[in-house]
């Protein structure tokens, strides 16, 4: 079978189905996404699903501002039948030096300029919000009440049907295996579903993203490491708020279903797309989270998993084209914060693939910025 | 089975709701788990999943032994933080 399309979108996730979305909206037709499984089953499934407006550097404060706006009214925008369950409930991140608490209030300051209400609390302002806190460790905090989390699975499941309603094709457990390329211009894409006659592709498959580059002859600055979360049986709401540590490297937050979700990012992870569930990281974690939140020693695990970041030497995404192969776009190395980026990826990728001037500036995320030395400085990234 | 009986008790999915998800294009127990919520609560889809499993052949045709069970979680057997933290004996292998 072959098939024609305007263009190839290579992954269903929150990145693939927002670009789809905001390309169909803007009038592109013919567009295909390939998916080997199902609508969110990479990092966007396994992903903690939190959103935060407390970044270091004005772009990512933009980005997630932009994102963040989007969700608000998501729901409506997107006119979902379902619920994409965003609730705000704040993120307090922890500062657990001097050093932190200083690039915690250049943050604030930023922030604030850019319309982000963030603000420096003090310990004991931190256990009016979160009172089960045990503060030992730590110096002070910063945090910011519209931040939050969505359901990552019908936050995606969102773009996806309102990209089909504007004509956009979703091929489900469908593979791409190869790009075929001829000079520097692509012809197609091969799928395990039969062939795609197209002259743009998409690169959107997060912890593969380096094997469809290798498709077209690129290789990417990018590897993907485990990452391992877990949820707890639901329990009556006793943590209104996300509670995140960079220098720690772990967040905590409880989900409307009741449900307690938390993860912690390790050295030790493996980088050869390994995604099974270990059992050191349960006993990290717990002894973190127990030590952190002595209630929740009580709370039962029910679940752990586990996805991979994709990423890249400064920990920032890489968004654009690039020079070897045209019509070949990068929207990979979320290097973790991909979820929360996900509606402004979509909507600034779609403006660059139409050929318009971006709504935020995101030309510093090119590829080329690594062999350049000209490296995206962000403080704030577990 | 009468439309309002419960699939799935840890979440309170009628079979109803289960037929909608795979007339909604969500073939498989994977998806419909992320859809609704089947198999995510304490009994770890021990009780829903083989009747959701025959739901989906009976709705797409496809024989239920060619039919993907889907993904299994650990731990088995929910555990306490405070427990793990403690280190207590487990019996499962990362
Ligand atoms: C444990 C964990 C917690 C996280 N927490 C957060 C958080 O709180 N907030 C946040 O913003 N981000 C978080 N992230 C990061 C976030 O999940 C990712 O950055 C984001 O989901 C990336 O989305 P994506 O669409 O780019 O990639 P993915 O969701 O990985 O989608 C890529 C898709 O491409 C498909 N694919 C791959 N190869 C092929 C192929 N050859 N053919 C067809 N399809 C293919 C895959 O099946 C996959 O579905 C977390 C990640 C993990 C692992």
């Amino acid at each position: 079978m072959t098939m024609k399309a305007d263009i190839v979108i290579i992954g269903g996730g929150i990145s693939g189905a927002a670009i789809a979305y905001n390309l169909a909206k803007k009038g592109m037709k013919n567009i295909v996404v390939v998916e080997k499984r199902f609508i969110a089953s990479g990092a966007t499934g396994a992903c903690g699903a939190g959103i935060r407006q407390q970044w270091g550097t004005e772009m990512n404060c933009k980005i997630a501002k932009m994102s963040c706006e989007f969700f608000e009214n998501a729901n409506e925008i997107l006119g979902y039948e379902g619920d994409i369950e965003f609730k705000q409930g704040g993120y307090l991140l922890l500062a657990s030096n001097e050093k932190e608490e200083e690039q915690f209030k250049r943050n604030i300051a930023l922030q604030n300029r850019l319309g982000i209400a963030s603000k420096a609390l003090s310990l004991e302002e931190a256990k009016e919000i979160v009172p089960m806190l045990n503060t030992e460790g730590f110096v002070s905090a910063a945090y910011h009440h519209k931040d939050g989390h969505l359901n990552p699975f019908h936050t995606t499941l969102a773009f996806v049907k309102a990209a089909e309603k504007l004509g956009v094709t979703f091929m489900k457990y469908t593979e791409v295996t190869g790009i075929d390329v001829n000079g520097d211009e692509i012809i197609g894409v091969q799928t395990t579903k039969g062939y795609i006659e197209t002259s743009r592709v998409v690169n959107a498959a997060g912890g593969q993203s380096q094997d469809i580059a290798r498709m077209v002859g690129l290789e990417l600055p990018i590897y993907s490491e485990r990452h391992q979360i877990l949820v707890t049986e639901p329990v009556d709401p006793i943590l209104s708020t996300m509670v995140m540590s960079f220098t720690g490297n772990f967040y905590c937050q409880q989900v409307p279903h009741g449900g307690i979700v938390m993860g912690r990012g390790d050295a030790g992870e493996p980088r050869d797309g390994n995604i099974n569930s270990g059992w050191h990281f349960l006993e990290e974690m717990a002894r973190t989270i127990t030590k952190l939140l002595p209630p929740l020693k009580k709370a039962m695990v029910i679940r752990q998993w586990a996805g991979l970041y994709n990423i890249t030497p400064d920990r920032q995404p890489i968004l654009g084209p690039v020079k070897e192969i045209k019509g070949f776009y990068l929207a990979v190395g979320f290097s973790g914060h991909g979820f929360m980026f996900g509606p402004a990826t979509g909507i600034l990728m779609s403006e660059i693939i139409m050929g318009e001037p971006t709504s935020i500036d995101i030309s510093s995320l090119n590829l080329y910025r690594f062999d350049r030395g000209e490296m995206v400085f962000e403080p704030s990234v577990v | 089975m009468d439309p309002k009986t419960i699939i799935c008790r840890c979440s309170d999915i009628t079979l109803e709701e289960v037929r909608q998800a795979i007339s909604d294009g969500y073939t498989t127990f994977d998806e419909i788990k992320r859809v609704l919520r089947t198999g995510m609560g304490s009994c770890q889809g021990r009780t829903c999943m083989p009747l959701i499993l025959r739901e989906i052949s009976v709705m797409t045709g496809i024989p239920q032994e060619d039919l993907n069970p889907g993904r299994k979680r650990p731990p088995v057997n929910a555990v306490s933080l405070g427990a793990i933290a403690e280190g207590e004996d487990h019996d499962y292998e990362s």
